[in-house]
């Protein structure tokens, strides 16, 4: 029993791990996405949607690693969420197909590339907000019987799900911004800064309200972070939360080109991070916990051999590519 | 009307994977080609082998994006469509489809980026490199999917605890009986797809007159390798199909029509199958054929449809008429390849406007055989997800309701036809050009 308990904690680390990568790494390419919409010229366009050309699709693989995970790993969970989350599902992959094509049809589909650049945009903006509800969603919880979800179609449809649908399209337009500011210079680069700072007042006003909504709507997660001693030993969460903020407030308006990306990384990490301390141990909130949702265990060690394998190549060749593609965005890069 | 969310999920997934699998089917056989196009310029420095190569990297690129986007979608299916097949075979299933993205979308998805972005920042060799991972992790990939696949076909190395596939033997569940006659068939459809799709492309460029230098290559050397190909195929359909009439009987029963268990039987080349009546009509049949065929002995038995009761039977008529394309197109493709033969041997292999024409006209032939085989296999297997032991009915999530499933349904249909006629319109602009047109980047 020792060793499944332990194939569970390792699973659990793997799949946190590979959403937040994800959330990390497409996070920013669908801020890009969104900030494309402001852009006010097709140079600037096109210096945006260079920036991130060769990693996008790196990146949305991260989406199918955190899905397959949670489907090999913890097949409960996956067999209740995703059907409880239908619509916006729905509406998340079709918003990822307009703008993975987008790429590609915007240059070679030159008499639509109007309708291709709005697909792009507008795909990276509900494909944010989509995620976002799912979050929402998530955090809430869902209907359960025995093994199934069994609440209807427009659930997921609650002010707190749409409120987390906006709130995680200001944390990724930030992350958008903090990564232009990386990878151009000049006009694009000082604009990035500006629209940096709105979204950062958005993804204060988001996590300021979660975090008085979530303990006021659940009595568990208000015991969870204000009971005696818990309460001394999480407030770092929330004060660093507030001193990073205020850093990447400062950051965007500063000289610095790397403090901005690396500042709104940490406010991504502490949000997970106050998630994660609200849910854990359970998987479907209210319901199930990582450990009664797990796969068997020859499914887990099965599947970990291989990945703890494969794991530390692929980052490292991840990292590689990014290495590759390192510095300014070159005009001349060979995309088209 | 009653919508009932069991047939649209399958019309969903039908239609989901339909259009998807027309991506792999061109970009498993060009990565290949990209590869071996990518070897042959480094090892002799020959700057048409890099415009071939460069020229098939544009459209790979177009057809592995939308590969990409689409094949998202797929594994999302299992929870929104699937559930409660999800619950009951993912403790199996589950890591071949984890391992599928683990060692290939990764693999293919970074080095993507230095393939097409890459030719002036890495040396040509790591450009090789690249392509040959690439190639490599479209391999992976068809391996892990068709091994999922296989497994729902052919079931092995698991026990039923509480309603739950359990696995028992990990190496019985990826090599399960039908596995590696599926994966065989299926990698080398996709290579004879391509390999069609080149030959087309290099004989309209040669009527055209553009880049025929190049055309010709191209022409001459998929023609080669399609002399190899499309027998192999043909053997390995034959193998294929032997391995299903031992595992899935009732599949074959389908596909030939035949409803009573009968010796020394014939070939039906076309009836219309009536279920109703557990007849064919207008059956053109050809004695002891059929025996000869799948039991290589001309007096051998088939089992016949009637022996399962009805609620066990896959639909007739859609495996009987899938199969039939399938295999005419096959028969087409060996004639165009002896024609190739013959004309190469009078040395007009590029002069001979029928032969160019025929081979424009191939070009979809490929795709077609892929979805018609896909779709024997697949609506073969009815009325079940796994083989005899899990109903497609008992599948679906309980709280999905028909308008959930009509709305997704008609929503990926009208993004469908945006995307995938668009996608081929982009491919087809490429192609038009030819490669001499391309931009000398890089050509040094």
């Amino acid at each position: 029993m020792s060793i499944g308990f332990d194939f569970v904690i390792i699973w659990t680390v793997i799949l946190a791990g590979g959403i937040f990568l994800y959330v990390l790494l497409d996070g920013f390419d669908l801020g890009v996405g969104m900030l494309y919409g402001l852009a006010p010229d097709r140079d600037s366009r096109e210096v945006l949607m260079s920036s991130i050309a060769p990693i996008w699709d790196g990146n949305e693989t991260w989406l199918v690693f955190g899905g397959l995970s949670l489907l090999a790993a913890f097949p409960l969970a996956f067999a209740i969420i995703v059907p409880a989350l239908y619509l916006p599902m729905l509406l998340m992959l079709l918003a990822l197909v307009f703008r993975g094509v987008a790429f590609e049809f915007r240059v070679e589909d030159e008499a639509h590339r109007g309708f291709w650049d709005y697909g792009f945009c507008v795909g990276s903006i509900l494909a944010s907000f989509a995620q976002g509800v799912m979050l929402g969603t998530f955090i809430e919880g869902f209907e359960v019987e025995g093994r199934h979800f069994v609440g209807g179609s427009l659930d997921f449809l609650t002010p707190f799900s749409v409120l987390s649908g906006f709130g995680l399209m200001a944390g990724y337009g930030l992350l958008g911004a903090g990564w232009l500011i990386m990878k151009t210079t000049g006009a694009i680069q000082a604009r990035a800064r500006r629209q940096g700072r709105y979204c950062l007042i958005g993804v204060l006003l988001a996590i300021a309200m979660v975090s008085l909504w979530t303990p006021h709507v659940s009595a568990e997660v208000a015991a969870r972070w204000f009971s005696w001693p818990n309460i001394l030993y999480l407030s770092p969460v929330p004060v660093a939360t507030a001193l990073l903020a205020l850093g990447v407030w400062r950051a965007l308006g500063g000289t610095s080109e790397h403090w901005p990306f690396v500042g709104a990384v940490g406010l991504f990490v502490l949000a997970y991070a106050g998630i994660a301390i609200s849910l854990w141990p359970m998987i479907v909130p209210h319901h199930y916990t990582l450990t009664e949702a797990a796969s068997s265990e020859s499914t887990q060690g099965f599947l970990l051999a291989g990945t703890l394998a494969l794991l530390p190549v692929i980052l490292t060749y991840t990292a590689w590519s990014y290495w590759i593609f390192r510095g300014k965005v070159r005009r001349d890069n060979g995309y088209h | 009307m009653e919508l009932d969310p069991v047939l649209l999920s399958r019309l969903q997934f039908a239609w989901l994977i339909g259009w998807h699998i027309l991506m792999p089917a061109l970009t498993v056989g060009l990565a290949s080609y990209i590869a071996l196009l990518e070897g042959a310029y480094l090892v002799t420095g020959r700057a048409r082998y890099l415009r071939i190569s460069t020229y098939w990297i544009k459209v790979f690129a177009v057809a592995f994006g939308i590969g990409v986007v689409s094949g998202v979608i797929l594994p999302f299916q299992f929870g929104t469509n699937w559930s409660r097949f999800a619950d009951a075979t993912a403790d199996v299933l589950g890591p071949l489809f984890a391992y599928e993205a683990l060692s290939a979308f990764f693999l293919e998805a970074s080095f993507l980026g230095i393939l097409l972005f890459g030719r002036k920042l890495v040396p040509q060799w790591v450009h090789f490199a690249s392509a040959v991972i690439i190639a490599a992790g479209t391999l992976f990939s068809s391996f892990w999917i068709i091994a999922a696949n296989s497994w729902m076909q052919t079931p092995a190395g698991f026990e039923i605890v509480d309603g739950r596939f359990l696995p028992t033997d990990w190496f019985e569940i990826v090599f399960n009986p039908s596995f590696p006659y599926r994966f065989a068939h299926t990698v080398v459809a996709f290579y004879v797809t391509t390999g069609f799709v080149v030959t087309g492309v290099a004989a309209w460029l040669i009527r055209k007159g553009r880049a025929r230098d190049d055309a010709k290559v191209m022409l001459s050397m998929t023609l080669w390798l399609l002399s190899l190909l499309v027998p192999l195929q043909i053997l390995l359909g034959d193998l294929h199909g032997l391995n299903t009439l031992a595992h899935q009987p009732a599949k074959v029963a389908a596909i030939e029509g035949r409803w009573e268990t009968e010796a020394a039987f014939p070939l039906t080349l076309f009836a219309i199958p009536d279920e109703e009546s557990e007849n064919n009509r207008y059956a053109v049949d050809v004695p002891r054929l059929g025996s000869l065929i799948l039991t290589h002995r001309g007096d051998g038995t088939i089992k016949g449809l009637r022996e399962w009761p009805k609620e066990d039977r896959p639909p007739v008529a859609v495996p009987f008429f899938a199969f039939r394309i399938m295999v005419g197109i096959g028969v087409l493709m060996l004639v165009l390849i002896g024609a190739s033969w013959w004309l190469r041997a009078r040395g007009r292999l590029y002069e001979s406007p029928w032969f160019l024409r025929a081979a424009i006209g191939f070009i979809p032939l490929g795709f077609v055989a892929v979805l018609a085989g896909w779709t024997t296999t697949e609506v073969g297997r009815q009325p079940w997800t796994v083989y005899g032991l899990m109903r497609t009915v008992d599948s679906v999530p309980p709280a999905l309701t028909g308008g959930e499933a009509l709305t997704s349904l008609l929503a990926y249909m009208a993004v469908y036809l945006v995307v995938f006629p668009t996608g081929f319109l982009v491919m087809a602009r490429f192609l038009r050009d030819g490669p001499a047109a391309l931009p000398e980047k890089g050509d040094e």
